[in-house]
């Protein structure tokens, strides 16, 4: 092969590359713009801050009440679960709403690479859901019993980061749906409430039925939250791995499941011209 | 006369209309179910066996406050969206007439959480349901809507000048769980609470409903649920006469 060509192949790949980068970091950042109501403090506020704090409160209240667990054990699992209100609702509202703004056609419409489109418009709910998260956390720190070390914080910050990465890709899985049934909250609402449930946030896995402990153990954030407990009381990433290594796994498969599903549901809407329907 | 009438209309076409709408099937069913579930194991672990029915009650008073605060806060916004909250506005009956009972249609709704997280109780985990005062239960659920229902017409109206109600029904979901006692004791929060959670009719409508069902005097909770509910209609008329005419003249009763 000559030079020429080999230069002319490897200018033609750059380009893609480039072309795939712009449409994640830009598609993701226009499409949270998008999100009209976020932007402003009056919605942004009650929403992601307040609502997510007073739920810190009252599980942390009904956990005293209860007997079950201490302080730690209720600001931490529900600390992780609220990133949910951007990583379940968020993504879910930006992959779903695309039919309600009726951009879904035109979008797809497109040659975009799919992979760069839905990944790129999960990113800034990462972000945000981890800053949902970083405030329950404060929440807990400033007017419950919950009092980690100054040292556990980076490596809590970690876990938490990567939970709330599996919780988006959660969220895509449930975005997609949105593209098959037409109202995206219907599934989105129970996902976010069933967390609670299934993936000990408020009650030990232990006490479940052995059943609720296997759907619990495939379902997102699960395995971070108990890794986050353990970093909470003083114990090391590496002494967690394990837990990380499930819960990013976890991430990755529901990744997958995510693009498969959007694949799908793309093609049956353009199959039967469902796209448009609001 | 027609005044009842227009109440009774208004009231049977919102409940219908919930009662069709995926978003409150999910609120007044779906979530208490697992609030309830989750309230069932949690005690359980917490080895409370005695308070399983307390958490099946707890769970569907709970439902009755999610279906208020999303019926009633987004009620208006709703006509918005429909584009028929100024007709409603420029018809004849007073607006506070007409947003009644689309409010307390919301806290109706609420009734199907309590039947669920009751059945789901008995059948799902066995919890037997005997009421202790089975009369009383039935009147301070009643009580306890209608002051919901008036409750919901001051939030309600509070809603006409602030477009963004949804977020607002978003945050007071767990407060008002947490101040008025529903699930946990007010003795275990913290004392500058308890004045908050006094002057909200939920509190007594609850403490009514806890009682009948599970022991002690449900009256006393009755009396002042009813009083603050007549006292809420007062405010709520007001509020929404002074709301509305301010939306009027800065115009911004159409905008969504």
């Amino acid at each position: 092969m000559s030079v020429a060509v080999r230069n002319r192949m490897s200018y033609g790949r750059d380009q893609r590359l480039r072309q795939t980068l712009r449409i994640f970091f830009h598609g993701g950042y226009f499409s949270y713009r998008a999100l009209f109501n976020w932007q402003s403090p009056r919605f942004y506020v009650p929403t992601m801050l307040a609502g997510p704090a007073f739920q810190v409160l009252f599980f942390a209240y009904l956990g005293r009440y209860s007997h079950v667990r201490d302080d730690a054990f209720y600001v931490v699992g529900n600390a992780v679960q609220v990133s949910g209100m951007s990583g379940v609702f968020g993504v879910a509202i930006t992959v779903g709403g695309e039919r309600w703004t009726q951009t879904l056609a035109p979008l797809l419409a497109t040659p975009a690479n799919r992979m760069a489109l839905f990944l790129g418009r999960a990113l800034p709910h990462i972000v945000n859901g981890f800053i949902v998260s970083a405030f329950g956390f404060a929440i807990g720190r400033l007017l419950l019993d919950f009092h980690p070390g100054l040292g556990t914080i980076p490596e809590l910050a970690v876990v938490v980061l990567l939970s709330t990465t599996t919780c988006t890709a959660f969220g895509l899985v449930v975005g997609a749906l949105g593209l098959r049934w037409r109202d995206v909250f219907t599934i989105a609402n129970p996902a976010y409430f069933l967390m609670l449930l299934f993936c000990g946030v408020n009650i030990p896995l232990s006490a479940l039925p052995k059943w609720m402990q296997v759907v619990g153990s495939g379902m997102p954030l699960t395995h971070g939250i108990a890794a986050a407990r353990r970093v909470a009381h003083g114990a090391s990433l590496s002494s967690v791995d394990g837990l990380i290594g499930k819960e990013a796994l976890i991430g990755l498969c529901y990744f997958a499941a995510a693009y498969v599903l959007l694949r799908v549901f793309e093609a049956e809407g353009r199959r039967r011209a469902t796209l448009e329907l609001v | 006369m027609r005044i009842a009438r227009l109440l009774a209309v208004c009231w049977w076409f919102q409940l219908k209309q919930m009662t069709k709408a995926g978003l409150f099937v999910f609120t007044s069913i779906i979530e208490p179910l697992i609030f309830a579930t989750l309230a069932y194991y949690l005690f359980k672990a917490g080895h409370r066996p005695g308070t399983l029915l307390y958490a099946a009650l707890s769970a569907g008073l709970m439902g009755i406050w999610t279906s208020t605060l999303f019926g009633s806060g987004g009620a208006i916004n709703f006509q918005r969206w429909q584009g028929v909250l100024e007709p409603l506005v420029a018809s004849p009956p007073p607006y506070a007439l007409i947003l009644f009972p689309q409010t307390l249609a919301a806290a109706s709704i609420g009734l199907y959480s309590l039947a669920s997280t009751l059945v789901w109780g008995r059948v799902i985990f066995g919890i037997p349901l005997h009421f202790v005062h089975p009369v009383a239960f039935a009147i301070s659920i009643v009580v306890t809507i209608v002051s919901l229902g008036v409750l919901g017409l001051v939030m309600g109206a509070s809603f006409i000048l602030y477009r963004e109600a949804n977020a607002l029904s978003n945050m007071l979901e767990f407060p008002i769980w947490i101040v008025t006692g529903v699930i946990v004791p007010l003795s275990l929060l913290p004392g500058w609470i308890h004045p908050l959670s006094w002057i909200l009719a939920p509190t007594w409508g609850y403490r009514a409903i806890h009682n009948a069902a599970l022991g002690g005097n449900p009256w006393p909770g009755i009396g002042i649920a009813l009083g603050l509910a007549a006292v809420y209609f007062v405010i709520g008329q007001a509020v929404v006469v002074a709301f509305e005419r301010r939306a009027r003249e800065r115009a911004t009763l159409s905008l969504v």
